[in-house]
């Protein structure tokens, strides 16, 4: 059992967890999720806060059980192996703050770290500068960090506070159980379905549950985190997590190359556009709230599922976020920025600006 | 008298960057780390052995983690 314990914290472990989600994402998209999109964080809670009608984004709209399985799953293995604990408490608005920031960054550039390294494994260049900006952004958040950046202590806490995430996620399972797709029908019950675009498209719900179930339980036990990769390497030389998420991308791109899912270029690519400097801005944004949130989009639903309810927050504030960006005209389409998601994305800048420069609690 | 590095209720990365101050403040000698969660005590730790550091002893008392790194 012990051996069990360690062996998703050697490296081969987080080698091991970062090639699992990079097949099991592109066999999803054969199964049917959308284009370059098997498993994508941000899309998948934007849509996420389509099926709930927290914006009316017509193509985007679907209850996805993959984030669920992620807060849940990440909650079993937290049980299994004594790691649950509710904690809470560490300037829980500003998480929400950077999460919705991060979330409206993620969606100029239509994609988040994961999405950026699935994007790239199945040919599109614009994901290049996506990257690009993605690095940028985490370094700009490890000058902070340097620089004493902190959001102070969470608190031990009652153990109902850390299930109320998973709990809600229980929630929305139910509903999509409750109130399933009806085919040519854009609403049962108080779900939105998407009739066309990438919310209408997805791989069975019980097979995208349960592939989410075990990527939740695998992260939460190797701490599999896109932004901490870069993060760590810039900051401590340390290429322990990187490893996992180069793994991604190259096993990504193997399992693409068998599927005859490599497209190389830069042209219509899915759900993409080819603004250079906005898919590069975007994730600068979207970097540097991950980089002061402590998290990449799926560490966020990780450590939501073993109790942090400061984790929790940002989730919710990535869900709201998607609404203000589609509401607003934010988020990108494949024929570029929305009419103001460059004002978007430099107001968020000057948050999270705000954010690093202001936030140096004393911890001693 | 070995350093204490509270790091309770801190999360990713500062447990590790008050490890890695007070570890290129003392060069060498004892160092105890006071975290609280089991990815803090991995991280610390491999941190501390990175730069050169051994893990002597880790104690778990309730809630918190107590690990001590050393250098000679």
């Amino acid at each position: 059992m012990s051996r069990f314990v360690q062996i998703f914290a050697t490296r081969w472990g987080i080698i091991a967890v970062g090639a699992f989600i990079g097949i099991f994402a592109q066999l999803l998209q054969k199964w049917g999720n959308p284009a370059n999109m098997g498993i994508c964080v941000a899309c998948f809670e934007r849509d996420m806060s389509g099926a709930l009608g927290l914006h009316r984004a017509a193509i985007v709209q679907y209850m996805r059980p993959e984030i669920i399985g992620f807060v849940l799953g990440s909650l079993i293995a937290a049980y299994a192996f004594k790691e649950f604990r509710a904690r809470a408490g560490s300037a829980p608005i500003v998480r929400f703050i950077l999460g919705a920031f991060a979330m409206i960054g993620a969606l100029v550039f239509l994609g988040c770290p994961w999405r950026a390294a699935l994007r790239l494994a199945g040919g599109d260049g614009n994901a290049i500068f996506g990257l690009l900006g993605l690095i940028g952004g985490i370094w700009v958040g490890t000058l902070f960090l340097k620089g004493g950046y902190n959001l102070g202590r969470s608190q031990t806490t009652h153990t109902s506070v850390g299930w109320l995430l998973p709990l809600t996620m229980l929630g929305f399972l139910v509903l999509m159980f409750v109130f399933p797709r009806v085919e040519g029908q854009d609403k049962s019950g108080v779900l939105f379905y998407s009739l066309k675009g990438p919310g209408s498209m997805h791989a069975a719900v019980l097979l995208s549950l349960v592939i989410g179930l075990v990527i939740g339980f695998l992260a939460q036990r190797s701490r599999f985190c896109t932004m901490g990769a870069i993060r760590d390497f810039i900051l401590f030389r340390q290429t322990h997590l990187l490893s996992g998420f180069v793994a991604l991308v190259v096993f990504a791109f193997l399992t693409n190359l068998v599927l005859k899912q490599f497209h190389p270029g830069f042209a219509n690519q899915p759900v993409a556009h080819t603004m250079a400097l906005w898919n590069f801005g975007g994730m600068v944004l979207a970097g540097l709230a991950f980089a002061l949130g402590g998290g990449c989009p799926g560490r966020q639903l990780f450590l939501a599922g073993e109790g942090d309810g400061d984790a929790a927050v940002f989730v919710l504030g990535m869900i709201v976020g998607a609404g203000f960006g589609h509401n607003f005209g934010l988020a990108s389409s494949p024929q570029g920025v929305g009419p103001h998601g460059i004002a978007a994305v430099i107001t968020g800048l000057l948050v999270c600006l705000f954010i690093g420069f202001t936030m140096k609690q004393k911890t001693a | 008298m070995s350093a204490v590095v509270d790091a309770k209720g801190l999360s990713c990365p500062q447990p590790v960057i008050l490890t890695l101050n007070e570890i290129n403040k003392a060069r060498k000698g004892e160092i105890i780390v006071l975290v609280d969660t089991v990815t803090s005590k991995e991280n610390v730790s491999r941190a501390a052995i990175a730069r050169g550091w051994t893990l002597k002893n880790v104690e778990e008392e309730g809630e918190t983690f107590r690990i001590t790194i050393a250098k000679d």
